[in-house]
């Protein structure tokens, strides 16, 4: 290969890179930029407030957002405790070259990467038939609650197993029991991590759709107990872009809303995540 | 992690408490995968037992009120599209990556992995909402009629970039400064260090994000279920609508009954399969990266 050959061939190399990274980019800023073009100016305190009308092309997405809200709160109640549970047993009780700890390891990551869509029809055939809770916001709440645990348990174990193993072993000098090292001791020192880790399980639950059409359902209306049915603002658009003729700008308004919705979460976790890496000198 | 429990003693009654109510806990969130599995053979085993494996593949059309399950043309729907997206994503998102790392200057490179971050966390239907109202209507005035297997590639190709990409850039991030050096030392341009360096050393990462990126594009639903057209047919070209695998699920759920809503269980199973081969094979894939860096 001579010299000028090899300079045509970084030449073309910059020139590639260069290229992929601003097609994506402007891709990206096309989808952001259509989104918030025609849906900032849709948004207004009487639309997060007031409720849809004539089948969602009018009015707002006031009692969309509670029942979302009540959606994503029981999800959060039921996966908090099963994954703090399980994060410190998988970082406290387990080792990682015991069949214990490489099961429910293993079963987890599996469960990560099922398909939302699965988990609706996993969750309409479990809670809403067999359970008997019908299309209802219960029902919705809990399938997402079985979606959203992978994620909460790994990053709450590895908040867990980022404390020096210096404070169990003082702990246990100084006599505490194993139950009191935990509560006392570990758990105040992971919080971050279990507070990340809620974070990024609430951003998934917000996101969600697939799971939640045949399992909270489709209706509108102010859900009135955690029996009603109620629709997420995901679906929310789904149905107005799809099935409503003239519904976009409020598809459109709804879906700056979630999206700024979750970006301000991620933002939260994101700024959790880099005091807590600053003020613990360890690595990101 | 002090030790494990059968070399420690448990001296009072509240430790051996909590440790049976933390065993409870895991054993209801390793129990979930059981019950999602049980659940869904159980759904789809009525489909087994009146229509039979074979007809799946064998029926002449799927028209579930005329008892024809043919589920083929689903399945062609959703490999091409995953394919296509997949032949579009781990390209670009992978150069991605290398920009970040070797071209962008600091300050670039951290605002465009930003921007990568914000877009894996925005949800699939937003991109189907956009895909339905912008690229749906470019597509049709290019060849008619727009909801097509191509509007479909190209949404699911932005959906699965941010992953391939963060993946690339951790693996990127992993090889060692002293291959760079070296590789500098030797005199090696810019374009030539990645390809004959870096990118083999950092393979076994970029795999393991394609993979993840393909178990993704299989399992996505919403977006597919906006842009595609949902026509079952088996795509002749770009432009055919399709209806893939989830997108039927979602469509038909809210109506089927018996026989229906089984074989709909029936291709939720087949879905599940597919992805778990692609998860399992990612983790396997990092789990050998581990060992290739401790040798």
């Amino acid at each position: 290969m001579t010299p000028q050959d090899s300079n045509l061939q970084e030449r073309c190399g910059t020139l590639i890179a260069w290229g992929a990274a601003g097609s994506v980019t402007m891709a990206f800023l096309w989808l952001l930029g259509d989104l918030l073009w025609h849906g900032l100016s849709h948004i207004s305190w009487t639309f997060l407030v007031s409720a849809p009308r004539n089948a969602g092309r009018e009015g707002g997405i006031g009692p969309i957002l509670v029942s979302t809200g009540l959606i994503v709160g029981i999800c959060m109640a039921v996966a908090f405790p099963i994954g703090l549970g399980t994060a410190i047993f998988l970082a406290e009780y387990t080792r990682d070259d015991r069949p214990m700890g490489r099961l429910l390891r293993g079963s987890l990551d599996v469960l990560a990467g099922v398909p939302s869509i699965v988990f609706g029809l996993f969750g309409n055939a479990l809670f809403c038939q067999a359970l008997g809770l019908g299309f209802s916001i219960a029902s919705g709440g809990l399938t997402l609650a079985c979606m959203v645990l992978p994620i909460l348990i790994r990053t709450t174990e590895e908040g867990f197993r980022a404390i020096p193993l210096d404070q169990r072993l003082s702990a246990a000098a100084l006599g505490l029991s194993r139950q009191t090292t935990v509560w006392a001791i570990l758990l105040p020192a992971a919080i971050p991590g279990l507070l990340v880790g809620s974070i990024l399980g609430l951003g998934r639950a917000f996101a969600e759709t697939a799971a939640l059409i045949f399992t909270s359902g489709y209706v509108d209306r102010m859900p009135e107990s955690l029996m009603d049915s109620g629709r997420a603002l995901s679906v929310h658009i789904y149905d107005l872009a799809m099935n409503v003729a003239g519904g976009n700008p409020n598809a459109y308004a709804t879906a700056v809303v979630l999206v700024g919705l979750l970006v301000l979460i991620n933002l939260l976790a994101s700024w959790i995540a880099e005091r807590w890496t600053t003020a613990n000198h360890l690595p990101a | 992690m002090i030790s494990s429990s059968n070399t420690i003693s448990f001296h009072s009654q509240t430790d051996r408490l909590l440790l049976w109510g933390l065993r409870l806990l895991s054993l209801m969130a390793g129990g979930i995968l059981l019950l999602v599995v049980a659940f869904l053979i159980l759904e789809s085993w009525p489909a087994f037992q009146d229509i039979g494996p074979a007809r799946f593949f064998t029926d002449q059309d799927w028209y579930p009120t005329e008892r024809l399950y043919l589920l083929t043309p689903m399945l062609w729907g959703t490999l091409w599209a995953t394919l296509g997206s997949i032949v579009l994503a781990a390209p670009l998102g992978i150069l991605s990556a290398i920009f970040c790392h070797y071209y962008a200057p600091p300050l670039l490179a951290t605002w465009y992995r930003r921007l990568i971050e914000l877009l894996a966390g925005i949800p699939s239907v937003v991109y189907g909402f956009w895909g339905l109202v912008v690229l749906v209507p470019v597509i049709g005035q290019l060849h008619p009629p727009g909801p097509s297997l191509l509007a479909g590639i190209l949404v699911l190709f932005l959906m699965i970039l941010p992953t391939i990409m963060l993946v690339a850039h951790a693996s990127f991030a992993k090889v060692p400064l002293s291959y760079i050096h070296s590789a500098m030392a030797l005199g090696l341009g810019r374009w030539a260090m990645i390809r004959n360096v870096l990118l083999p050393t950092a393979r076994a990462g970029l795999f393991t994000g394609i993979l993840l990126g393909i178990a993704r594009a299989l399992g996505e639903t919403m977006a597919i279920l906006m842009v595609c057209g949902n026509v079952v047919q088996t795509p002749s070209n770009l432009f055919d609508p399709i209806r893939t695998l989830t997108a039927n699920i979602a469509l038909e759920m809210a109506y089927a009954l018996g026989d229906h809503r089984s074989a709909l269980f029936v291709s939720g199973l087949l879905l599940m399969g597919m992805v778990v081969v692609f998860v399992v094979m990612a983790e396997g894939l990092q789990y050998r990266k581990l060992d290739d860096t401790a040798r």
